[in-house]
């Protein structure tokens, strides 16, 4: 069985987890082919962290926006960038609660990369925005709303 | 082949700011065309950042991230003339890889 069969026939990432284990594969590889499909297709918060790993996640103060705005004109573009003062974190994700799908986009912070990380989303209508970060393994969120003028999903 | 990505890495202090745009038409497969028909959804899938040969950032992404994405992160560690490489895949099988020098902040 070959990397791209195994990846395919299990159900992604336990599979993955027991290669990276067994030392098949490197966790960097891995990555660069994973696609976390139950994550993008949850429709909340709870539902997403649950895909991502967690169990649940406690809101918390050290995660802030920044650049995000209260108001934004185009919802098709709407720029967020997420800094996590929590140590150890090394993934952040991007949700916006009210889209067909919640999660955005999550990015995966190694050593030596600075927990901040900025893009920017397409929004539907005024939203809360989810930021989600795992930090040694525990899952934290903090939000914030985000009123749009004008929708992202017409193109 | 789509348009190549612009990068910038900058190092300001011993951080390297690394600002990224990329082309892209992010479909989110929800959208009609003029007669009706569901545009298939094409979008970025997995972005991942390398100096060096190590991985300095890797992102999953889905449709809601914008058209023509951009990204912005910051990692230490880096040396001006050094190069920070950066590559796309999305859900069709596309692919680009570009990459930078790192240059001094002004």
């Amino acid at each position: 069985m070959n990397r791209r069969e195994a990846i395919k026939a299990g159900s992604g990432t336990t599979v993955l987890a027991m290669m990276i284990g067994a030392g098949l594969i490197k966790p960097t590889d891995a990555f660069a082919q994973e696609w976390n499909k139950n994550a993008f297709e949850a429709k909340n918060l709870n539902d997403t962290v649950k895909a991502l790993g967690g169990t649940s996640a406690v809101e918390s103060k050290d995660i802030t926006f920044v650049n995000a705005p209260d108001i934004a004109e185009n919802g098709a573009v709407v720029p967020v960038g997420v800094q996590s003062r929590i140590g150890k974190t090394d993934m952040i994700a991007i949700l916006v609660e009210k889209n067909p799908n919640s999660m955005a986009c999550s990015f995966n912070i190694p050593d030596g990369t600075e927990a901040v990380v900025s893009t920017r989303v397409k929004m539907g209508q005024t939203s809360n925005v989810h930021a989600v970060v795992r930090a040694d393994g525990k899952f934290y969120y903090a939000t914030k709303e985000i009123k749009v003028t004008l929708g992202g999903c017409g193109g | 082949m789509s348009d190549p990505m612009r990068i910038r890495a900058q190092l300001s202090g011993s951080t390297v700011d690394v600002r990224v745009l990329m082309a892209h038409e992010m479909e989110t497969g929800q959208r009609r065309d003029a007669s009706g028909k569901t545009v298939p959804a094409w979008f970025i899938q997995n972005v991942t950042a390398t100096y060096n040969g190590k991985t300095v950032l890797s992102a999953q992404w889905g449709p809601a991230v914008s058209k023509n994405p951009f990204l912005s992160f910051r990692f230490s560690g880096g040396k001006v003339g050094d190069k920070v490489v950066v590559t796309w895949v999305d859900n069709k099988g596309g692919k680009r890889t570009d990459e930078a020098a790192i240059t001094a902040a002004a």
